[in-house]
């Protein structure tokens, strides 16, 4: 695997020194506080050329990565890239095709109720038991979990507050807006109070409000030290959220590391992004090319340059004889990172 | 929070088979997990309890039309062992018998498609640690509960019309479940191979005949030797049998190869079942 970003492999290849140290822990399942030593830097999911095959269709083409417990990691692609397939395999609700899957040093096939149970998960369409209220939701969930009903009474209500949705604790679920009833699933996952928080595209498909009501949950989460994975094709999501994430297409994860050693790795500092007339787009391309010190990407209504320096390259750019209608300039994203990456784009 | 208001029958699941029996490798015939299932659909139906009643007026309104009725005018038939018997006690035993298949394969069919298709209850089920093998117990167990409340009840309806001929009758209500649990077994097992609700004249398709045919209403004499080995083989015919044959208190060892019958039917449905909705949820 491609490792540009040198914090981060240093991080994991420390944990994978320690295999038999991990299993052995593992095995006895003893609470995590009881290892300081090892917790600092547990592994509790590891793939190895993990496939997954659907009749010919790779959808999953042989990915390795580690997540540590503590850490909020994100798989961050476009639609199609494999993401779910990866949740579901680690969710314990799909097969591996081929490679190898460890979640808490235990294999998905043989042990899948028993990882399960130590698992939250948030899959893309939500599965809300519409036969039920929200609260009765909460209940049954935690109770195919095995949790007595005075537990999970007390985490309901919890709960309930967490995710803002205590006053609606006795409707039915059918009438919830689509961010409310991700509140719930999220509220949901959470009742067995889960090692692990697998989120599938958390805020696909809500309005921005909506967006910002669940990141701000998740970033509580994500300060309350549970461990988070997530699937996103949201740059900003990937960004505000991840403390590490890979960058997957084509069932392939095309980088690793955090945004910024990413951004700093595939990306420049800073970009300019031009606007032309139509008919000058063609035109300011090739004289662009020829500025020193910068990469240009072409999309369908505009340039970008990247540069370390935007204010020197705009005025190259005028220097050209070139007169953009609009020009500005920004920070890298993960988007370019995207783009460099893959030669497309991430959203649409 | 209110609690349940079957708190014992919620465990019924555990019992029907010995623990022995519930888990082997990685596939088993339910567990624990089964009873949490039966307490969502307890839930559910606690609030719409008046589907419940159906499914105990239906076969009382067949006892009451047909049994006493057409009792009036056809009078005595010759019931097993060429006993003369009352028209009414020879066609209750019948009724009970397929009203234990009706409720079951209800239950196991079309409710189990509408979750598994449409309501998607297992997908989120199974991202939990219950498995597949708990999720099919925990809809028979369900079934067999709703059945066995129909049973009683239909049973003291019986005793108050003087119906019941014998001590035997006690195990009618153990095998109306058993019978319950064989059509569900084979039911659920069956809807995991259904695409659409079309498939389900299949259904009809099969029990109505055999509750037309399987010596409800008559003695099994009427039929010519080939239609009448056909009918021997049915599901329904062994069930009919047995309980017949306790509630007029003519019993014998040859009941026992059907009661085999029964549960062997019921639990390869149950295994067919788990191992079908791993390979179409887990996949
Ligand atoms: N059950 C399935 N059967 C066949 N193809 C599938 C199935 N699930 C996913 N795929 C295909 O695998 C690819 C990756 O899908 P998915 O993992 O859902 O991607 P993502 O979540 O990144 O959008 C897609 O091309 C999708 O059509
Ligand atoms: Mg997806």
């Amino acid at each position: 695997m491609d490792m540009p970003a040198e914090g981060a492999s240093g991080h994991t290849e420390a944990a994978g020194r320690l295999p038999e140290e991990q299993e052995t822990y593992e095995g006895l399942s003893v609470p995590a506080g009881m290892v300081c030593d090892v917790a600092e830097r547990e592994v509790l999911i590891r793939a190895r050329g993990l496939t997954k095959v659907f009749g010919q269709f790779r959808a999953v083409d042989g990915i390795d990565f580690e997540l540590t417990r503590g850490e909020v990691f994100g798989f961050l692609g476009p639609n199609g890239a494999g993401k779910s397939s990866t949740m579901r395999m680690i969710g314990c609700v799909s097969p591996p095709s081929g490679g190898e899957l460890r979640i808490f040093g235990l294999d998905p096939v043989n042990d899948g109720p028993s990882i399960r149970a130590r698992l939250g998960a948030v899959p893309q369409e939500d599965t809300l038991d519409v036969e039920l209220t929200v609260r009765e939701n909460l209940l049954i969930y935690g109770r195919y979990f095995g949790l007595r009903r005075d537990v999970i009474k007390e985490r309901t209500a919890r709960l309930l507050d967490f995710v803002q949705l205590a006053e609606r604790a006795d409707d039915q679920v059918e009438p919830l807006s689509g961010g409310m009833k991700r509140r719930l699933t999220i509220a949901r996952s959470l009742i067995s109070e889960p090692e692990i928080l697998l989120l599938d595209e958390p805020t696909t498909g809500l309005d921005p409000q909506a967006r910002h009501v669940v990141w701000d949950r998740l970033y509580r989460l994500k300060q309350q030290g549970v461990t988070l994975v997530l699937t996103t094709h949201y740059m900003d999501e990937a960004e505000q959220l991840c403390d590490r994430l890979v960058v997957m297409d084509r069932g392939k994860i095309a980088a690793e590391g955090s945004p910024r050693e990413l951004i700093a790795a595939h990306s420049t500092p800073e970009v300019l992004e031009l606007r032309f007339r139509i008919d000058e787009q063609e035109q300011a391309v090739e004289k662009l090319a020829d500025l020193p010190d910068v990469r240009i990407e072409v999309l369908a209504d505009r340039i970008l340059v990247y540069t370390a320096d935007g204010d020197a390259a705009l005025a190259d750019v005028g220097r050209c004889g070139l007169e953009p209608l609009t020009s500005l300039i920004r920070r890298s994203s993960l988007e370019d990172v995207f783009l460099r990456l893959t030669g497309r784009r991430l959203e649409d | 929070m209110p609690e349940l208001t079957v708190p014992t029958l919620r465990e019924l699941p555990l019992r029907i088979l010995p623990p022995a029996l519930l888990r082997t490798g990685r596939y088993g015939l339910g567990g624990r997990g089964s009873a949490h299932l039966v307490e969502r659909h307890a839930r559910v139906y606690r609030r719409t309890w008046g589907v419940l009643i159906s499914g105990f007026v239906e076969p009382l309104f067949y006892l009451l039309s047909i049994g006493i009725g057409l009792g009036k005018l056809v009078g005595t038939v010759t019931g097993p062992g060429g006993h003369v018997i009352g028209f009414t006690s020879f066609v209750a035993p019948a009724l009970l018998a397929t009203s234990a298949m009706n409720g079951a394969v209800l239950d196991s069919t079309f409710n189990v498609f509408f979750r598994l298709k449409y309501a998607k209850l297992y997908d989120s089920t199974l991202a939990t640690p219950m498995r597949a093998d708990e999720i099919a117990l925990g809809e028979i167990g369900w079934a067999l509960i709703r059945g066995s409340l129909y049973a009683t009840a239909f049973m003291a309806v019986m005793l108050a019309l003087g119906l019941v001929h014998s001590a035997w009758a006690l195990l009618d209500v153990p095998v109306a479940i058993l019978i319950g649990f064989a059509f569900a077994g084979a039911g659920m097992a069956g809807t995991t191979f259904m695409r659409s609700w079309q498939h389900f004249e299949f259904i009809t398709l099969s029990t109505l005949p055999m509750f037309l045919f399987s010596t409800t209403f008559y003695p099994l004499g009427v039929y010519p030797r080939p239609v009448q080995m056909f009918i021997e083989v049915t599901p329904l015919y062994q069930g009919i049998v047995l309980l017949r044959g306790l509630t007029l208190g003519i019993v014998g060892p040859g009941l026992l190869p059907r009661v085999g019958y029964l549960v062997i039917m019921g639990i390869a449905g149950l295994i067919v079942a788990g191992r079908r909705i791993q390979r179409l949820l887990l996949a």
